[in-house]
């Protein structure tokens, strides 16, 4: 289907394990300043889906993606995968923070990896401003310097929110974000996420199935490595057009 | 249901049995520990006696007017150890890395494998090979910078000991390398940062107090090695004043004289030097607990 401002197109996307097809031609648009939730059962294929938008698919032995993928229409599988990550940041399914780094350092961690150095007002403000955008800033404000394994899980991920949002991603990709978070910190970061599209396209991976009806514009399901079906979130959630797509729906198979 | 309460209640005295057990060897083997210490200072004792702490500063030996002082062999084992580990821990890192992080299984196991297989090699083996090879290896190299040519000597020592300690501290390195969260690199790599800079900043911060505790251990190895050392260093009991000079460690000139040692004094002496040995390993050994301590992750 057609969307209006897509900010990703993929065309006939393939991508291997070595010689398992994980992903099988997938063409599909990703709106600007929306949220799109790619959903499916175990092992179909989403979260490879996701890692391909950023190239980190590739990074595993034996991967490879076959396709077009634009990026405001240039194929980022030409592009130095560098930049692309710098365009398409990402949080993962367990908050990962840098143990070895303070809460200051981690959400600089994209400058200081790359050696980037920036004057300490640039410094603090980005840091500020990120953990704002994070909502993180009131709990941390005070333990800056401290390091960051200390804070609740709930807290990590949104200091790796944060981490990711201080670079000025044009999209945040993330996969399972709330997956190993407790009901409160879920909710808070649903929250985030909701605010967060009028800065950042968002496309997020997920098992659950009221976490996409609420915070999602628009729906892509996965099955078996192929895109099934995407729209409105709206549409797909009260009129499937796959069969499958309402058997998931209705917790025929999960 | 009686029989299952007969059962449960030999099981009871069996775990008993077994954690006593248990507890006997752990308490052996510390009593043994003691027990090397207290026969060392027992052995020692006539020379303790006679030269006091001055062992520990003078260096005449001399076997046949019977003073002693231990300080050349104190020395000599200080500069050949950290020597050995200054040139070894370099490529330790460097090869670890590539085992690691860089190098596809296909690659890094069989890399590895011989890797532990050169821990393996008795050191008289080192120490043979070392003659036959690097003793005129380095002579040559003396010649060509005008050192004096002995090929033997505390060079030559620090090189074979390089090489022996090289598989413990890369192996080690390796293995705590290996363990740094895939999740982590990823965070990284999400970043925009590439692979050297992933290493730099994330995975060898992560592995830092493993990598510490394996050169520290590969620095115990080099205190105490006694055969290679002993076939290439020379065993020249005087002050040595240069790292061309031929010399002697402490293991080595304990190996070298313990069966010649036919005054009292003198076979106290090398107990001694022993003992000494002893304490520095064992300090050695507690600042390396105390490294991993203090630089442990989290």
């Amino acid at each position: 289907m057609k969307v209006p401002y897509p900010i990703f197109r993929t065309e006939d996307l393939c991508a291997y394990y070595g010689d398992f097809m994980a992903i099988k031609h997938v063409t599909v648009s990703i709106p600007e300043h929306q949220v799109t939730a790619v959903m499916g059962p175990s092992g179909c294929g989403k979260t490879t889906f996701i890692r391909c938008l950023n190239r980190l698919h590739e990074l595993l032995p034996g991967a490879r993606i076959t396709g077009k993928i634009y990026l405001r229409d240039e194929d980022i599988l030409e592009l130095d995968p560098i930049i692309v990550r710098r365009r398409v940041g990402m949080v993962f399914q367990r908050p990962n923070p840098f143990p070895t780094m303070t809460i200051y350092e981690n959400v600089l961690a994209g400058y200081k990896l790359l050696g980037i150095r920036l004057k300490r007002e640039e410094a603090d403000r980005i840091v500020e401003d990120a953990l704002r955008k994070a909502a993180l800033w009131d709990e941390v404000k005070d333990v800056l310097h401290r390091r960051g394994t200390f804070l609740s899980g709930g807290q990590q991920q949104r200091l790796c929110i944060a981490r990711a949002l201080a670079v000025n991603p044009e999209v945040l990709l993330m996969d399972e974000p709330t997956s190993a978070l407790d009901p409160k910190a879920t909710l808070q970061i649903e929250n985030l996420i909701v605010e967060l599209k009028n800065t950042v396209t968002i496309v997020i991976v997920t098992h659950n199935m009221p976490q996409a009806g609420r915070i999602s514009d628009y729906t892509a399901f996965f099955y078996m490595g192929e895109l099934i079906e995407f729209g409105p979130t709206a549409e797909v959630f009260t009129n499937p057009k796959d069969p499958r797509t309402e058997e998931y729906l209705t917790g025929k198979f999960s | 249901m009686r029989n299952l309460e007969e059962k449960l209640k030999n099981q009871a005295r069996y775990d008993a049995l077994f954690r006593r057990l248990a507890q006997a060897m752990g308490v052996l083997v510390i009593l043994l520990v003691i027990g090397v210490f207290f026969t060392l200072v027992k052995e020692s004792w006539p020379a303790i006696k006679a030269f006091g702490l001055r062992f520990l500063w003078t260096t005449t030996w001399d076997p046949i007017n019977l003073e002693f002082g231990a300080l050349p062999f104190l020395v000599g084992t200080l500069i050949t150890s950290f020597l050995a580990l200054a040139m070894a821990t370099p490529f330790a890192l460097a090869g670890a890395i590539f085992l690691g992080e860089l190098a596809p299984p296909k690659v890094a196991n069989p890399v590895s494998f011989v890797i532990e297989l050169l821990a393996g090699i008795p050191s008289v083996i080192y120490g043979l090979w070392a003659l036959f090879y690097l003793v005129p290896l380095v002579r040559y190299f003396q010649m060509k910078i005008g050192a004096p040519p002995y090929g033997l000597g505390l060079f030559t020592a620090s090189l074979v000991l390089a090489i022996m300690i090289l598989p413990y501290a890369m192996s080690v390195a390796r293995d705590v390398i290996r363990l740094v969260p895939q999740d982590l690199k990823e965070a990284a790599y999400s970043l925009g940062a590439t692979r050297w800079e992933t290493i730099r900043h994330v995975v060898l911060p992560y592995a830092r107090s493993g990598i510490l505790a394996g050169i520290v251990l590969a620095l115990g190895r080099a205190l105490g090695e006694t055969m290679a050392v002993t076939m290439v260093i020379g065993n020249r009991s005087a002050m040595p004043h240069s790292i061309w000079d031929l010399a002697n460690t402490m293991a080595s000139v304990i190996a070298n004289e313990f069966t010649e040692a036919t005054e009292d004094v003198h076979l106290a002496a090398l107990v001694e030097i022993g003992l000494l040995l002893f304490i520095i390993t064992v300090v050695v050994n507690l600042i390396a607990r105390l490294v991993i301590i203090k630089t442990r992750v989290r």
